[in-house]
């Protein structure tokens, strides 16, 4: 609609707006944490005795008096949730009582792993569903065919498939008969992190390249291929230079979800390969009801999740720059006549 | 073989055969020759955009596809000779393609010199020399101020000047041979005019020119010959002036019937002088920072039918909203005095709940003693058949008319009908303007027509108000206004419609 | 209807059927005592008699995996339902509320949505303690903005569609509105969401009993008998493997199921 609109919006205006939008997400991430947490203490009945580590947990006098101050119990229920509020946005993340030790120690110590953990995966599908959606489309015909059917069969079921059940196959099949892998593993030794990293990344990498496949295709056959081949261009300067980049677009907005889907399923792979790490921790924590550490990891998770959503819209910029906002109404004018 | 000089088309028993769609091209003939414009025209699903594709060799590329033919040569090359590298070194260089739509034709995400440039950077001219002949293709093309739309992209050029750049990476190669689909379709009619004019300009200094269009009329502006499609067949060809004026075939004949012109026939259906029955009285509309409506007045009266036209974007569809009471306007009023009033939508598919059948969907909107869903759809020429269809699975001609007959299951004083046939086909469209000017007459109904299609207002109103921008720059009676319109776009509109 | 689910459909329909069977008539498909021990029948591999052989105990596997059908299907399914029912319950406001309310939970939606399942649901069993109860809630309650952004999105599309926006100009109440057309729209495809979405809970709880938090032994649902099965994978394969085959082949017969009739719908 044209209408007759006001003056342009200035880039720097919409560069705030965006800084802003982000800065709003990641305090409103921060906020539903706390809240959640404050909640879930406190749905049990006694929040001190989550706090201190559950029924049967046997914390001394002094632990006690330690918690009753540390979270505010003795103070109104709203001066409590402002306390929570902020513990939560400056990352106070409190003792665990049942281990005696500060959470924030426990997970700085765990967490490197599973980072890598995550990164590698994420490269991994990554590369695994652009390889499955240009393959796709670069068979055609009655092959194609079958190869398009093949492709979404095995999509399917890797979206599904259980972490715990693939692992298990994968040190089934890998390490305990061919000895090509060990079935356990901790650190950065190569050799250790196949496994894992490929039962983290299959279902992601499913997902992936589901998304992918579908926005390749239609953009092999939007005008503006047409027009490209139209130019001369061969098939490989169409793929590179054209549709992948639209092809992309849908996988990286997916990233941050994507993302959060690791450290979800990071949990499960630590345990089934036995390697320490966050989602270790989690278990660990969740299993000994230790709601400190709990919380701690969560909260931990959650920013995590709020800075690669960050990192996926800044890339995304880059990659669509249609993203930027719109440029100087300058360029709007009215089609202007020619050679008259 | 005759040779033909290097830039041309001559082509000789084409036929093209696609997987899934059979005989798409039969026994087809042309011939273009370097200075001259040829208009493929016909319905959709003719195959005029295969035959376009043919002569670029692309179709040759889609696995399963047959191509024969007894000549098939383009611009020096003999296709049938040519393998995949060698049609794909032709395109571009020798033959070029520019599609319609150029927002979805341009990559959205390329700037504009990477866009017009690729022929050249395919071929690897150096980036230096690359740059000087991408300016000098979009100046030939009219776009001035080149270098300052280097960086850009299609989305933040307006429609005309997009065109002109698609048309500037077409020219830039040197192509001798230029294949136009349906190149004016997504544009205003102004625009489409200026777009018509640089391609007759580029035909005039030597380039073979192949038009292909269901528009008769912008081919009428352009072309030299016509040739008319038909199921894959060419059914008649000659020059323009011979095919336009004297059509022997009938597809040819019907095509030229189904484009509205001239009055509308049969001309008003009551006296002037009725009172009426909406008004709109200096209604503003704004959104955010954009006035889509300024100021506008207009009447309705009893038994008459206003045209409102208008370019995309002039706020012809906000107005009707107003009207019809969707929207409440944010300055002035709108009257209505008419007990009931009904919209015929422009797009009916959105407008039917896709879980309603056709039966339903007349039912429930019937208000007193209206017919039953059967005589609605009698009413408006469809069987009642289709009473157990959904929408959905009903073609674009019939959807429009459930449209219509749902407006009318009300028992309306007046309808407003927002772009009713402009997502149609030529023929589709006649029989869509015939139904409505027919009911008009029958039940006395009042209308507001609203079109960015001159002729197709002209045809079906009596009174017409021009708008622009969202303000109305002039009305009066259709006739009068378009035989001396006053103001200057209004002049500019009519020039281009014509 | 079933012409329009197609080859896959079909298999994957007959499927289901086999799985209700088991769920509502274990002892039909699989006769036999799931918890009978028989210490000396302990770590046979798959034979006649055993077809997916026995654990540590002695208890057949297969007895054991159909008789399990009912625990995993059926925690699966009450933590659908758990999750759909909230998330109607916030779609339904967002999308016909005020635009305030709609841009509040929008957002609040859309962050939840974005924190992993399993982390959520973990936080939620550390604090209510381990079992198949608190299975039921921490998935529902992890699951359900997934739900409410759909619904919101969905009844968002339809409330400001053009049809909604026809009838309300022909005079329409909104209690006619929502009943002619809001509802229809919106809960029909739930249909296909949610057997997409039984599936990928009958997964969300096997993983919470394989961390060994969900039920407790010796129940014969799949994700338990996956973690007792954990810790002999070198020596008894078929103890990890065929209860999480179970597990996949409902899961995929589920999504397959699920996509033919969010296609079929259209």
């Amino acid at each position: 609609m044209r209408g007759r609109s006001a003056r342009a919006i200035p880039p720097w205006r919409t560069a705030l707006r965006w800084v802003l939008a982000r800065v709003g997400g990641a305090l409103l991430v921060v906020w539903l944490v706390a809240t959640i947490v404050f909640f879930a203490l406190r749905s049990s009945g006694d929040p001190l005795e989550a706090i201190l580590g559950g029924p049967g947990s046997q914390a001394g006098p002094e632990a006690v008096e330690a918690a009753r101050r540390e979270y505010g119990l003795d103070q109104p229920l709203v001066v409590q949730y402002l306390l929570q509020l902020w513990r939560v946005a400056t990352l106070q993340l409190g003792d665990s009582y049942a281990r005696r030790q500060p959470v924030a120690d426990l997970i700085a110590e765990q967490l490197p792993g599973t980072l890598l953990l995550a990164a590698l995966a994420l490269a991994a599908a990554w590369a695994l569903a652009v390889t499955g959606a240009i393959v796709s489309t670069s068979a055609r015909g009655r092959i194609g065919a079958i190869v398009n059917a093949t492709l979404r069969g095995i999509e399917i079921v890797a979206t599904v498939m259980p972490g715990f059940w693939l692992g298990a196959v994968l040190i089934l099949v890998f390490a305990t008969s061919l000895g090509w892998f060990p079935a356990t593993s901790q650190g950065s030794h190569p050799a250790g992190l196949v496994l894992p990293v490929l039962t983290l990344a299959v279902p992601i990498a499913g997902f992936l390249a589901q998304v992918s496949r579908d926005a390749l295709l239609e953009a092999d056959a939007a005008p503006f291929a047409v027009t490209a081949r139209a130019r001369g261009a061969g098939e490989p300067r169409v793929l590179l230079r054209h549709t992948l980049r639209h092809a992309s677009l849908p996988a990286l907005a997916l990233s941050g979800w994507a993302f959060g889907n690791l450290l979800s399923g990071a949990v499960v792979v630590e345990v089934l390969f036995a390697r320490p790490g966050l989602g270790r921790l989690l278990q660990d924590g969740a299993l000994s009801r230790d709601v400190p550490l709990v919380i701690g990891a969560v909260t931990v998770v959650a920013v995590l999740y709020v800075a690669v959503v960050v990192l996926t819209d800044v890339v995304e910029l880059f990659v669509d720059p249609r993203l930027r906002g719109p440029r100087p109404a300058a360029l709007r004018a009215p089609d202007v006549a020619v050679g008259s | 073989m005759t040779a033909l000089a290097p830039h041309g088309i001559a082509v000789r028993g084409l036929s093209v055969a696609l997987p899934g769609a059979g005989a798409v091209l039969r026994d087809v003939s042309l011939r273009v020759a370097p200075g001259e414009c040829l208009a493929v025209v016909g319905e959709s699903g003719a195959g005029k955009s295969v035959l376009a594709r043919t002569l670029l060799g692309l179709t040759q590329d889609v696995p399963g596809a047959r191509v024969t033919a007894a000549e098939l040569a383009v611009a020096g090359h003999d296709l049938r000779r040519l393998g995949r590298r060698g049609r794909r070194g032709m395109r571009g260089r020798d033959v070029a393609l520019v599609l319609q739509d150029a927002l979805q034709s341009l990559d959205p995400l390329r700037t504009i010199e990477a866009e017009v440039g690729e022929t050249l950077a395919i071929r690897r001219v150096p980036r230096a020399e690359r740059r000087g002949r991408v300016i000098a293709a979009l100046r030939e093309a009219g776009l001035p101020d080149a270098d300052g739309l280097l960086g850009h992209r299609s989305a933040e050029l307006s429609g005309g000047m997009r065109q002109r750049a698609l048309i500037a990476g077409a020219i830039v190669g040197g192509a001798g041979v230029l294949i136009a689909d349906e190149p004016t379709t997504a544009l205003d009619a102004t625009t489409a005019v200026r777009a018509l004019e640089l391609l007759g300009r580029l035909r005039d200094e030597g380039r073979a020119l192949v038009l292909i269009s269901h528009d008769l009329r912008a081919v009428a502006r352009v072309a030299d010959r016509v040739a008319v499609l038909d199921a894959g067949r060419v059914v008649e060809e000659g020059a323009t002036a011979d095919v336009l004026d004297a059509p022997r075939h009938a597809v040819t004949r019907a095509l030229l019937a189904a484009v509205p012109s001239g009055p509308k026939p049969g001309g008003r259906v009551l006296a002037p002088d009725a009172p009426p029955l909406l008004a709109a009285r200096e209604v503003t509309r704004r959104y955010r920072n954009v006035t889509a409506v300024d100021r506008a007045s207009v009447t309705i009266g009893r038994g008459e039918v206003l045209g409102i036209v208008g370019e995309s974007g002039s706020g012809k569809s906000t107005l009707a909203r107003l009207l019809i009471g969707a929207e409440r306007p944010d300055d002035g009023e709108v009257r209505r005095t008419a007990a009931c009033v009904r919209l015929v939508p422009q797009d009916p598919l959105g407008a039917f709940d896709p879980r309603h059948t056709v039966e339903r969907i007349l039912r429930l909107s019937r208000r007193g003693d209206a017919p039953s869903p059967a005589a609605l759809l009698e009413q408006v020429g469809l069987e009642p058949a289709l009473l157990s269809r959904r929408p959905a699975t009903l073609s674009g001609g019939q959807r429009q008319r459930v449209a219509i007959a749902r407006a009318l299951a009300a028992g309306p004083d007046v309808l407003v009908c927002d772009e009713p046939v402009s997502a149609l086909d030529v023929t589709t469209q006649a029989g869509i303007l015939a139904l409505l000017r027919r009911l008009q007459r029958e039940r006395g109904l009042a209308m507001v027509f609203i079109s960015h299609d001159l002729a197709v207002v002209r045809n079906v109103s009596d009174r017409v108000a021009v708008m622009r921008d969202g303000r109305i720059v002039e009305t009066g009676p259709t006739e009068e206004v378009y035989a001396s319109p006053v103001d200057p776009f209004t002049a500019e509109l009519i020039a281009a419609g014509s | 209807m079933i012409r329009r689910l197609g080859v896959s459909g079909a298999i994957a329909l007959a499927a289901l059927a086999v799985l209700l069977l088991a769920i509502a008539w274990p002892g039909l498909v699989a006769p036999g005592d799931p918890l009978a021990i028989s210490p000396a029948e302990g770590f046979r591999p798959p034979s006649a008699a055993h077809p997916f052989g026995t654990d540590e105990s002695g208890r057949d596997i297969l007895t054991r995996i159909v008789h399990g059908a009912s625990a995993s299907a059926g925690i699966g399914l009450a933590a659908t339902a758990l999750g759909i029912g909230l998330g109607l319950v916030l779609g339904f406001a967002a999308g016909l509320g005020p635009a305030w309310l709609d841009a509040a939970l929008g957002r609040i939606i859309e962050v939840l949505f974005a924190l992993p399942t399993l982390v959520m649901a973990l936080l939620l069993v550390a604090v209510l303690g381990a079992g198949a109860g608190s299975s039921i809630l921490a998935i529902g309650l992890a699951t359900a903005p997934g739900y409410a952004r759909i619904l919101r999105s969905r009844v968002r599309g339809v409330a400001r569609s053009d049809y909604v926006g026809y009838a309300r100009l022909e005079g329409d109440g909104p209690l006619t509105l929502f009943r002619r057309h809001i509802a229809p729209n919106t809960l029909w495809p739930l249909v296909s969401t949610a057997t997409l979405g039984i599936g990928q809970a009958i997964v969300w709880v096997s993983a919470l009993s394989f961390l060994g938090l969900g039920s407790p032994p010796p129940s014969p649902e799949w994700g338990a008998m996956l973690n007792a099965g954990r810790v002999y994978i070198s020596t008894g394969w078929w103890m990890t493997v065929f209860p999480g085959l179970a597990i996949v082949v409902t899961a995929v017969v589920l999504t397959v199921l699920g996509r033919r009739l969010a296609g079929a719908g259209r």
